[in-house]
């Protein structure tokens, strides 16, 4: 042992060096992906504050020389989107509209359908949770026609009621899959315990479940107010005029300029639409991958 | 007065496979029935069943002389303690233990009263106002516990409660299980697949095995006229010796003979009237074979063993001998001077031999 100590050591020092440079490149990599993901939102924010004047003269990348928030107030409440000419503001309203509420429905009833499908065997349960997953792979495109019929007899087409409930069934494969794959985890002795003691099926799952469920609910809030709030093709195909979501607008605001295309402001709506997502992250990101990674209760 | 707990005829199948196969167990009030077998032996099963957790396939249960077959496991007046706890994680000690009584919308201050009762009865006083993950595995089973207690019900149920503890605190809890029986006069049916376990806490003992009932009896009865060879060999630490054995005289004075690798065979004379075929299995636990000497009655017989190995345990000394092809063990005194390659004149207690028949296993004396 003795004699292979002094090779040893020299093997050790050089994968130090080795380790410290390979980390160094790591790090460079890095910052180099970073700023490459960095820059279109760099673009358009400096876009954004600058004039059309000085957009037309000055280069993509400079700083802007005079900042001004013309251009966010007339996205926010001026910019034409076809013939009228309101800005995002109604249509951000109307997104908000959708989203919230879509998003808790769709979150309480996958939770309930998690709590069923992990907690309450019954026979044909891995069937129809099969089922259910099945449906996250069903491509938006393919239920276009039947939902436009669906929603016709039921009398909601083209209103926000409509649309709500076009994404509650839309999401309800994914939510039920997240609260499925957390509540499974959790001991189903908790369940039996609680069935003892006399509480039924709503109280368990109102008393003992929602309770833990925190971090799946992060996790699903954010899911599903991105999906919901980023959506387009539903948006855009179950809408009629004054029930149209941000996202229809802000196509509408970019494609419908007549004359001189006002890049800034483009640029401004764009990032009023996707602030709400942003602030979503920001706010309860750290629990999205707690929630994602974490799943397991310990009693 | 009538039986606590009048199982009649139970079976239980999950689609084709049976787990419980007719099934018949009566107790008392103040009983403690443990239900002990190896593992997926259905003694889970059939606590769950008790509890109502699971329906049964053909049969009938009762608990306090009324038909609880398809009653509600909340109407059947039953509390249960579960092997990992199962404590209420997001709730405190204290609404852990009172969460029953809110669901059934009993009274604030009773609870109150109920749960101060209780608490002081475990000693988990300074406890009351901590999550379940800020205790330590012999609280939380204390707070499982008092969770079952402030019911009080007609019947406790407890699925292996102790195995999640360290060997010295799974002892330390059985005895304060036992005190518990004896201070409340509880009836309790309790799972468990430590034999030890069961021969210490129970009143009564039903051993399974494949869902259907071995033996049914006290612990002694268990113990010493166990009713085949797998009830035999399950209960006892170390395991009763199994040995097989060749009858050469039947009616009074029976005559039986063992084969030894070694040596020259064994012959024992049995005092009582017994009827044997001519192959046995012969049942006698290390306890019943000693020193020579230290062993005196009517049917005790000395006969000179070759010793394999000794096993100094403490308390005793185990002396492991071949016979019939078997290891047989016996338990000698601690001071013994027993040593691993020599003869020594071993004891045999003929009146504690159990027969069994080697094809069924079952018990002929």
């Amino acid at each position: 042992m003795t004699d292979l100590s002094m090779p040893q050591t020299q093997t050790r020092s050089q994968s130090a060096t080795g380790k410290i440079a390979l980390r160094w490149l790591l790090y460079v990599l890095l910052g180099l992906f970073a700023l490459y993901y960095l820059m279109p939102l760099f673009v358009m924010l400096t876009t954004s504050l600058k004039s059309l004047e000085e957009i037309r003269t000055g280069s993509l990348i400079s700083l802007p020389r005079e900042v001004s928030f013309d251009a966010w107030k007339t996205a926010w409440s001026g910019a034409c989107t076809g013939i009228q000419c309101e800005g995002l503001r109604p249509y951000f309203w109307n997104s908000v509209l959708i989203a919230v509420p879509a998003v808790f429905l769709s979150t309480l009833i996958g939770a309930l359908n998690g709590y069923v499908v992990a907690q309450w065997r019954f026979k044909g349960a891995n069937i129809i949770f099969s089922l259910m997953l099945f449906g996250c792979f069903i491509p938006f495109q393919v239920v276009l026609l039947p939902m436009a019929r669906l929603l016709g007899m039921m009398g909601i087409a083209g209103t926000i009621p409509g649309l709500i409930f076009v994404h509650v069934i839309y999401g309800l494969g994914f939510t039920t899959l997240f609260f499925r794959n957390y509540y499974v985890t959790i001991p189903a002795e908790l369940t039996k315990a609680a069935r003892v003691d006399g509480a039924g099926f709503l109280r368990i799952f109102w008393s003992i479940f929602l309770p833990l469920s925190l971090p799946i609910i992060v996790v699903t809030v954010i899911w599903q107010f991105t999906q919901i709030w980023n959506d387009f093709l539903f948006g855009v195909s179950f809408s009629q005029a004054g029930t149209q979501p941000v996202t229809v607008a802000l196509n509408n605001i970019v494609n419908s300029t007549t004359g001189v295309k006002e890049y800034n402001v483009d640029m401004a709506a764009a990032i009023i639409a996707g602030l709400p997502t942003l602030l979503v992250y920001v706010v309860a990101g750290k629990y999205f991958i707690r929630g994602l990674t974490a799943g397991s209760v310990k009693g | 007065m009538a039986p606590i707990l009048d199982i009649n005829k139970l079976y239980k199948n999950y689609g084709a496979t049976e787990i419980l196969k007719d099934i018949n167990i009566s107790i008392e009030p103040g009983d403690f029935l443990v239900l002990v077998g190896p593992s997926g032996c259905g003694k889970s099963t059939l606590l769950n069943c008790i509890a109502g957790l699971e329906e049964i396939t053909d049969g009938t249960l009762a608990i306090g002389g009324k038909d609880m077959t398809h009653v509600s496991p909340k109407d059947r007046d039953i509390a249960m303690v579960f092997q990992s706890y199962a404590l209420y994680p997001t709730m405190s000690v204290a609404k852990n233990i009172t969460f029953g009584m809110k669901v059934r919308g009993v009274d604030q201050a009773t609870q109150e009263a109920k749960l101060n009762d209780v608490a002081s009865l475990l000693q988990i006083e300074p406890l009351l106002n901590r999550r379940p993950s800020q205790l330590s595995g012999g609280q939380r089973q204390r707070v499982a516990m008092g969770r079952a207690l402030v019911r009080d019900p007609k019947l406790f149920l407890f699925d292996e409660p102790l195995s999640n503890l360290d060997a010295k605190l799974r002892v330390e809890m059985r005895t304060e299980i036992k005190k518990l029986h004896q201070t409340l006069d509880a009836s309790i049916v309790y799972v468990t697949h430590d034999q030890i376990e069961a021969m210490t806490l129970a009143t009564k003992i039903v051993v399974l095995k494949g869902g259907i009932v071995q033996q049914i009896g006290s612990p002694a009865e268990i113990y010493n006229n166990p009713a085949n060879l797998f009830v035999a060999d399950f209960m006892g630490s170390p395991a009763m010796n199994l040995i097989p054995a060749q009858v050469t005289k039947n009616g009074s004075g029976t005559q039986i003979v063992i084969s030894r690798d070694a040596g020259e065979t064994l012959v024992l004379n049995d005092a009582r009237d017994l009827a044997l075929p001519e192959d046995v299995i012969l049942g006698l636990r290390p306890e019943d074979i000693a020193e020579a000497g230290f062993r005196a009655g009517d049917g005790v017989q000395e006969a000179a063993c070759m010793v394999d190995m000794v096993e100094p345990a403490g308390a005793d000394t185990y002396v492991v001998s071949e016979l019939g092809g078997k290891q047989v063990t016996a338990r000698l005194h601690a001071e013994t001077s027993a040593q691993a390659g020599k003869m020594l004149n071993l004891a045999f207690d003929m009146s504690k031999v159990s027969y069994f028949a080697k094809e069924t296993g079952e018990r002929l004396n």
